[in-house]
């Protein structure tokens, strides 16, 4: 039974960070059909810029949580500013050219963002330095940290910003009304590169705070961790319906729950022959048996015919 | 020089041609500041063509727009709207999954300015504006009179309402001309007569029609002057008595 309710709480945790790189291809999907690989390296660098500030105001003797904040902001706007260079550079020259084209393009992308990053922040694992006293709550024999709190309730407020934001803003509704109709919403005056760039600086600013959630949650980072946190992140997508914000929110916590749920329980299922280690394989299988049997997914309306 | 100033829009010469086939051939046409003007013709002569040269979803190859006096680009769609041309279409366009006052308020993108950090910091300039776009769209549905299904998703609203609907999110882009492509299409009688009441309610409040149509009846009773249109040529244009009796538009129409 604990085991039930901890894997839940970890699950959780996960899954708010899964939905926060989630809602960042499903933004730039809905809007230009573009499966953007290289976010999940958006969100490595988000967390590798966090570090570096937060590493060298180490001993300035400000308050940590300050730090952090400080260390979160900065990486947000580099994001931002790496996702709209992405798109001006490497997306916006191919907007007219064959699917597979710009497809092409994120995944070099990727493999250009990590190679950077390797360079810069070298090619071995980074102790994330933790800014917040940890502290251990007990509820009926399961246990959490307010480091955990802390990611889910402001992965919370941030969903919640960003429904408000598409929902009822101009901004907003020009999004939704370029993701359903270019050609229409140019004829009503929507700049429809703008829509465009902003998907992308919101999807990284998204991705941002989800890599420093990461970083604080298992005080580690590595160049190379963009690529599984965006392939997990990017069944999420895919679960919830990609193209669909919501979907991408509940796609996320779903995939957390499921991955954390088979982790916990993957040992007594297989008589110990496989061991939590091999969580993985569950993500995967969840987007294998999706895109089988509903791909367009638990939310999504548009039938595949994006690739 | 009086004449100058009442024209609005004139079509140049304006040749649009797929492939080998020509679909519009040297189309010149001036639309005078006020007036409802009706482009007919048979299917497949030319007149949704036209339109989307002119709206910029095509690039014409020969000719040009000239709009209140200023030459238009040949494909900004977005350019086309800022200068006052707004449109609506025959197979009708709306973002289905947006309610209806959602839709007449992406119409009003274009007159307002707030961006994104107005969004997210939601400044009383912003939230100012933001209120006063809701409250423009509302007078808008009310306008063309479907104000009671304003909270309604666009794609369960009846057909006769949908069309309503994008006339409205046209207008909200306060254009000077208003192009309607075949606004009748599907529509039966009650319908068709209420359109006719808005289409000459909106000229009276100041803005020029462009009306493609198929229903000559409802042309002939509203427009103050006829273009026809016949494999991508303009063969007459004139008040409706005259080219009712035009020779060419019932050999267009009625041969061939």
């Amino acid at each position: 039974m604990d085991t039930l309710l901890q894997q839940l709480i970890n699950g959780l945790t996960l899954g708010a960070v899964y939905a926060l790189v989630a809602l960042g291809y499903t933004m730039v999907y809905g809007i230009i059909g573009l499966i953007n690989f290289a976010h999940g390296e958006v969100v490595m660098i988000g967390t590798m810029v966090a570090f570096t500030v937060i590493v060298s105001l180490a001993g300035s003797g400000m308050p940590p949580l300050l730090i952090l904040s400080v260390g979160l902001l900065i990486a947000v706007v580099a994001c931002m500013v790496l996702g709209w260079g992405l798109e001006r550079v490497a997306y916006r020259p191919l907007r007219h050219a064959p699917r597979l084209t710009p497809l092409i393009t994120a995944i070099g992308m990727s493999i250009v963002l990590q190679n950077v990053a390797m360079i810069i922040w070298g090619r071995n694992y980074i102790t994330f330095p933790p800014m917040i006293d940890k502290r251990i709550y007990e509820v009926g024999g399961a246990s959490f940290t307010n480091v955990q709190v802390a990611i889910v309730v402001l992965a919370a407020l941030v969903m919640i910003g960003l429904t408000y934001l598409v929902q009822r803003t101009r901004m907003g509704m020009a999004m939704r009304a370029t993701a359903q109709n270019q050609h229409v919403a140019l004829l009503m005056g929507v700049d429809i590169d703008r829509v465009i760039a902003m998907a992308f600086i919101i999807g990284s600013a998204l991705g941002a705070l989800a890599g420093c959630m990461v970083g604080s949650y298992y005080e580690i980072a590595h160049y190379q961790m963009g690529f599984m946190l965006g392939l997990k992140a990017f069944t999420a997508a895919v679960l919830g319906g990609i193209g669909n914000m919501a979907g991408a929110m509940a796609g996320g916590l779903l995939l957390g729950i499921i991955e954390a749920l088979g982790a916990g329980y993957i040992g007594d299922l297989t008589g110990n022959f496989l061991g939590s280690h091999y969580q993985d394989i569950f993500a995967f299988m969840v987007l294998i048996i999706v895109l089988m049997f509903r791909p367009s997914g638990l939310f999504g309306e548009r039938t595949g015919d994006r690739a | 020089m009086a004449e100058q100033r009442q024209i609005l829009l004139a079509a140049h010469e304006v040749a649009k041609h797929f492939g080998g086939v020509k679909a519009l051939h040297d189309v010149s046409l001036t639309i005078h500041r006020g007036e409802i003007y009706g482009l007919i013709g048979p299917n497949g002569a030319g007149k949704t063509t036209f339109f989307n040269c002119l709206t910029g979803l095509y690039r014409n190859e020969g000719g040009h727009f000239v709009f209140d006096g200023v030459k238009l680009a040949a494909d900004a769609p977005h350019k086309a709207a800022a200068v006052g041309i707004a449109r609506t279409f025959q197979n009708i366009r709306l973002f289905g999954n947006m309610t209806a006052i959602e839709n007449v308020m992406v119409g009003r993108h274009l007159r307002t300015r707030a961006g994104v950090f107005g969004a997210i910091s939601r400044n009383p300039a912003t939230r100012a504006e933001e209120a006063a776009i809701a409250r423009r769209a509302d007078e808008l549905l009310h306008y063309v009179g479907i104000q009671e299904r304003a909270h309604d998703y666009a794609r369960h609203l009846s057909y006769g309402d949908q069309r309503r609907l994008e006339i409205a999110r046209a207008l909200a882009t306060e254009p000077k001309l208003l192009a309607l492509d075949e606004p009748a299409a599907g529509m039966n009688g009650t319908e068709t007569e209420a359109l006719r009441v808005l289409v000459e309610g909106i000229r009276r409040d100041g803005v020029t029609v462009l009306l493609i149509e198929h229903d000559v009846k409802l042309v002939m009773g509203l427009c103050d002057r006829v273009a026809v249109l016949d494999y991508g040529e303009k063969i007459c244009e004139d008040v409706p008595a005259v080219v009712q009796r035009d020779p060419r538009v019932i050999e267009a129409y009625l041969g061939g």
